[in-house]
């Protein structure tokens, strides 16, 4: 498969008044032309630290190493003008609130033009006329009338139609959504899912789903990176993570997410809270809430490690683990 | 058998805002609770689902006098709710406790995590003092999983699936007899929203409590509840038994919120067909004629725009569509 973007070796560090902090640690993954990859993780797993940093969307005191390789491109630690031209046209990014992300006082039909006549160099009358196909594409209702409306006219669900459709302007290679759906209801939830499924189908663009609803995940992904503590701690296609996970966060998540079409007596949650990326356990750093520790769990972490199938874990503990039914 | 006694009663309730349409033109109405009657056995949890702006909150709300409705009563216990004196109003407060979905921003961040448990009992168990109260407070920490030593603490110091653990001990604190969870979970992770999921079931089975859940998720509202309330623009449109509500929903709106349910199992999510519905939900300042929900129903036929559907029962349940009993719909996820 063609590779799209490739990831080695990616930090991402901020410094707090007198410490540092590693929100994101020795990251490495590849994405391929028209794949949906879910980076699946819990707050202050990493996950949506990683992709600012690919994004050059940091906040100031954020700082990231390694390489993000778009083609031969490095795009970390590329200066903000020379990532602009990357930026829209190679690689979007979308949000889970569309609202922070659209300008209040511009029309919609001015911000998503401004996208084109910037990186293709197109008239104002061509933009417009490419910006209500892109509104019509992504299943905007009346486009014509929403493209001249102002985003507080807009539901939310059309919101976050606005915001694809921006993102999809130029057909970027890479479109990165984090948490698209989290805000939306149901209804509009599946019209969003549907639509994510027919553009990595129609214009082979790579998704990287950022969620922690393992719901939106089966539904959309074709393979599976699972974070915790600023690392990759699971990795496989979405087949093996849901019906063989090797990992014991893995696994607790699934056991911790509710079935619509069963009821259980009780979840089965992992027990305590996610850590603080100040003060890291030591060893694994999953050890203090799993259920299969033993000593070398406390002392030593383990590494990110390729199975016999190509997937990979970081786990002290051997082969399949035994599961009750999971969902 | 015999069936536990309704514990509160919701009759014909009904809820309008006025909402501003600029500086000088007149204020429109919106029905935010229409004809809204059922009621609720003792020890029962009964969830209530439905999209944004469909009412639910507002119904929490509306039953527990947080908000006073336009028409309709409540009754707790037999008693109407709202025409109750103020004092006796106060005893009946103890009974009813809400719990919030942003648990940071339901909680005081100046006062400690004890004052903020025990405050309810300063004006609804005035006759505990300080000592009593303190104990209480701990006694209801320990119930929830909080620990003793954190009862100095101040809520920023706390994550917020403790933080929600607080909200809880705040409400729990009365010995309430029924509580109403709005979005309980929903600002939560997935791991610590299922340890809340499974505090509230064992704080329900200890202290015999009644629930109301509402929530936007369907598969979180299906875990808890035993019986299920769909609501769709301010009205019922169906109520249910939670199994006969998701083996065989009568309403098309219940069917199309449960196709859209995401399913964590690959293989079924890739199976399965979604029942799309088109378009958005109708302002609720201007809602459709007749049955509100016809302009996405893709059953709609000329009657559903011409008459409002009755609530009818269907033998286990009540459904408000004027094709229930000719609709085959298949079963929801």
């Amino acid at each position: 498969m063609e590779k799209v973007l490739s990831v080695h070796d990616m930090s991402v560090t901020f410094s707090l008044h007198q410490s540092e902090v590693r929100a994101v640690s020795e990251l490495d993954f590849a994405l391929a032309r028209g794949e949906t990859l879910a980076v699946v993780g819990e707050s202050g797993s990493g996950k949506s630290q990683a992709f600012l940093a690919i994004m050059g969307l940091l906040a100031r005191n954020g700082h990231a190493s390694g390489r993000a390789m778009l083609g031969d491109v490095n795009l970390i630690g590329m200066a903000p003008d020379a990532l602009d031209a990357y930026r829209g046209r190679d690689i979007a990014m979308i949000f889970q609130d569309p609202m922070t992300s659209l300008n209040p006082s511009l029309k919609v039909r001015t911000q998503l033009a401004e996208v084109l006549v910037r990186h293709q160099k197109m008239d104002q009358a061509r933009a417009h006329k490419g910006v209500i196909d892109m509104l019509e594409r992504v299943g905007m209702p009346e486009p014509v009338k929403r493209a001249n409306a102002y985003p507080h006219e807009l539901s939310g669900g059309m919101r976050q139609r606005v915001m694809i459709a921006m993102a999809l302007l130029c057909r970027p290679k890479i479109l990165i959504a984090d948490e698209p759906t989290t805000a939306l209801d149901v209804t509009v939830q599946a019209q969003m899912l549907d639509l994510f499924k027919s553009l990595t189908q129609d214009f082979g663009t790579a998704l990287v789903l950022i969620t922690h609803d393992l719901g939106v995940v089966a539904g959309l992904a074709d393979r599976m990176m699972v974070m915790y503590g600023g690392r990759a701690v699971e990795k496989g296609t979405t087949d093996e993570l849901f019906y063989d996970p090797r990992h014991p966060y893995t696994l607790g998540l699934l056991h911790s997410t509710p079935h619509v079409a069963k009821r259980a007596r009780r979840l089965d949650p992992i027990q305590g809270l996610p850590p603080s990326l100040e003060h890291l356990p030591s060893g694994c750093a999953f050890h203090p809430r799993c259920a299969f520790r033993f000593d070398t769990c406390f002392a030593k972490r383990p590494p990110l490690a390729a199975l016999e199938t190509g997937r990979e874990k970081a786990c002290w503990v051997d082969g399949p683990l035994q599961r009750q039914a999971v969902a | 058998m015999e069936r536990p006694a309704d514990i509160l009663k919701v009759d014909k309730l009904g809820k309008t805002f006025s909402v501003s349409a600029g500086l000088f033109a007149r204020p429109l109405t919106l029905t935010a609770l229409e004809d809204i009657s059922f009621s609720i056995r003792q020890g029962e949890t009964l969830g209530i689902v439905g999209e944004s702006g469909c009412g639910k909150s507002t119904l929490g709300r509306c039953i527990l006098q947080l908000l006073t409705p336009d028409s309709g009563r409540v009754l707790w216990m037999g008693e109407d709710i709202a025409s109750l004196p103020k004092e006796e109003m106060r005893k009946r407060r103890r009974d009813l406790q809400i719990i919030f979905q942003d648990p940071l921003a339901s909680l005081n961040p100046r006062m400690t995590v004890g004052e903020i448990i025990a405050d309810p009992l300063r004006t609804l168990m005035p006759e505990l003092d300080a000592a009593a109260r303190r104990a209480k407070v701990l006694k209801t920490m320990e119930a929830v999983g909080l620990l003793p030593e954190m009862i100095n603490r101040y809520p920023h110091e706390f994550s917020g699936g403790q933080a929600q653990r607080i909200g809880i001990a705040r409400a729990l604190i009365t010995d309430p007899k029924l509580i109403v969870c709005d979005e309980p979970v929903s600002a939560l992770d997935v791991s610590i929203q299922a340890q809340i999921l499974n505090l509230l079931a064992d704080l329900k089975d200890a202290f015999g409590l009644t629930l109301i859940f509402i929530s936007h998720n369907l598969s979180v509202v299906r875990h808890v509840s035993d019986r299920i309330l769909v609501l769709y623009l301010g009205r019922m449109v169906e109520l249910a038994e939670g199994d006969d509500l998701y083996a065989a929903p009568r309403h098309p709106y219940t069917r199309a919120l449960l196709t859209a349910v995401p399913i964590p199992d690959p293989v079924r999510a890739r199976q399965r067909s979604i029942d799309g519905l088109e378009g958005e939900i109708p302002s609720p300042i201007n809602p459709p004629s007749g049955c509100t929900f016809r302009t996405r129903c893709r059953f709609a036929i000329g009657l559903c725009a011409e008459q409002r559907p009755t609530l009818e029962s269907t033998g286990t349940g009540l459904v408000a569509c004027h094709r229930w009993r000719e609709l085959e719909l298949p079963a929801g996820a």
